[in-house]
């Protein structure tokens, strides 16, 4: 087990991004390439999940464009991620809310933590 | 051909340099040792006889303790012969350096046991009939096995249900991603078979 974290921190060495989790509202910074060239594109919105550990793992975030709704699921490992901000820790109960996927409008508001824990 | 024998530590996924996210085995790969040099004049073939893996002593018998002393080496679990390595001499350590970065090996281990299997999971069958129009109990049976008087026998080799796995598997053409030479890790692209744990031999 010691020998794949090695291989994995070695290999994939994982971003330093500031903490998150689930229910909290952030920005995406992801880098795109059309051809030679590179831009950043951004995607906000609510995390849903974390999922797996190390090099493998993801995070899906989910925004409304519209009225539909849009998941995104990035590998924390990613060479993409040009960067991750935090706009809004949310206080919620679970690890996972999937039941924001059946919340619209005011329901699906989530109520933001005052005091944040640590970084 | 040269070779290694290892053991699969398990697999994790790495990213490229072009961003692609690849799956890979990590093998712990030596360091063996060298316990025979069979030569032509003694043995009629040339080979070299590595040994791998923790062995205690209590549990080798007394002929192979003597095998082991005569290198002057732990007792071992594995011993495997390759032909290919030139200038080894007895008790010599061969470690995960021998691969390159960028190489083509093959690797062999025994499959994954899978049990007692039907004919469908062990063999590919589609099944007989369908699950409805009054149809029962023919789903993933495995249908005919032969004609009637004519031959009055079934086939040698016919696929049936049996035991799957457990079986000497060999993948050809998986490429090294990386070599730890100090700490003799191979990481190498895509699965082998084996579970977690089992030991693999890597040819060149």
């Amino acid at each position: 087990m010691d020998a794949i974290k090695f291989v994995e921190n070695d290999l994939s060495p994982v971003n330093k991004f500031p903490s998150f989790k689930s229910g909290d509202t952030v920005v995406v910074h992801y880098k795109i390439k059309e051809g030679s060239k590179e831009r950043i594109q951004q995607f906000q919105g609510t995390v849903l999940q974390r999922k797996n550990s190390g090099a493998n793992e993801t995070f899906t975030v989910r925004k409304m464009s519209g009225n539909i709704g849009v998941e995104r699921i990035f590998p924390i490992a990613s060479p993409f991620i040009d960067k991750i901000d935090v706009v809004k820790h949310g206080r919620v109960k679970r690890a996972r809310i999937y039941y924001l996927r059946d919340l619209t409008g005011k329901s699906a508001r989530i109520k933001e933590r005052r005091r944040t824990t640590e970084e | 051909m040269p070779g290694l024998i290892g053991k699969k530590l398990g697999m994790t996924s790495v990213f490229s340099a072009e961003g692609k996210n690849i799956p890979c085995t990590i093998i712990e790969a030596g360091p063996c040792v060298v316990t025979q040099v069979k030569k032509v004049d003694t043995d009629g073939y040339e080979a070299v006889q590595i040994a791998f893996g923790e062995k205690k002593e209590k549990h080798t018998p007394k002929a192979m303790q003597g095998h082991f002393k005569k290198a002057g080496v732990e007792p071992k679990r594995k011993l495997v012969e390759f032909d290919g390595f030139e200038g080894k001499n007895l008790g010599d350590t061969i470690g995960a350096d021998i691969f390159e970065e960028g190489e083509w090996v093959d690797v062999v281990g025994t499959s994954k046991g899978k049990g007692f299997q039907g004919v469908v999971r062990r063999h590919g069958f589609g099944g007989v009939g369908e699950s409805t129009h009054g149809q029962h109990n023919r789903l993933r049976a495995p249908g005919s096995i032969g004609a009637c008087s004519t031959p009055a026998r079934v086939f040698k080799g016919m696929r049936m249900a049996g035991r799957m796995g457990g079986d000497r598997v060999k993948v050809q053409n998986l490429e090294v991603i990386k070599v730890y030479s100090d700490k003799n890790l191979l990481v190498i692209k895509g699965s082998i078979p084996g579970a977690k744990g089992s030991y693999v031999l890597i040819e060149k």
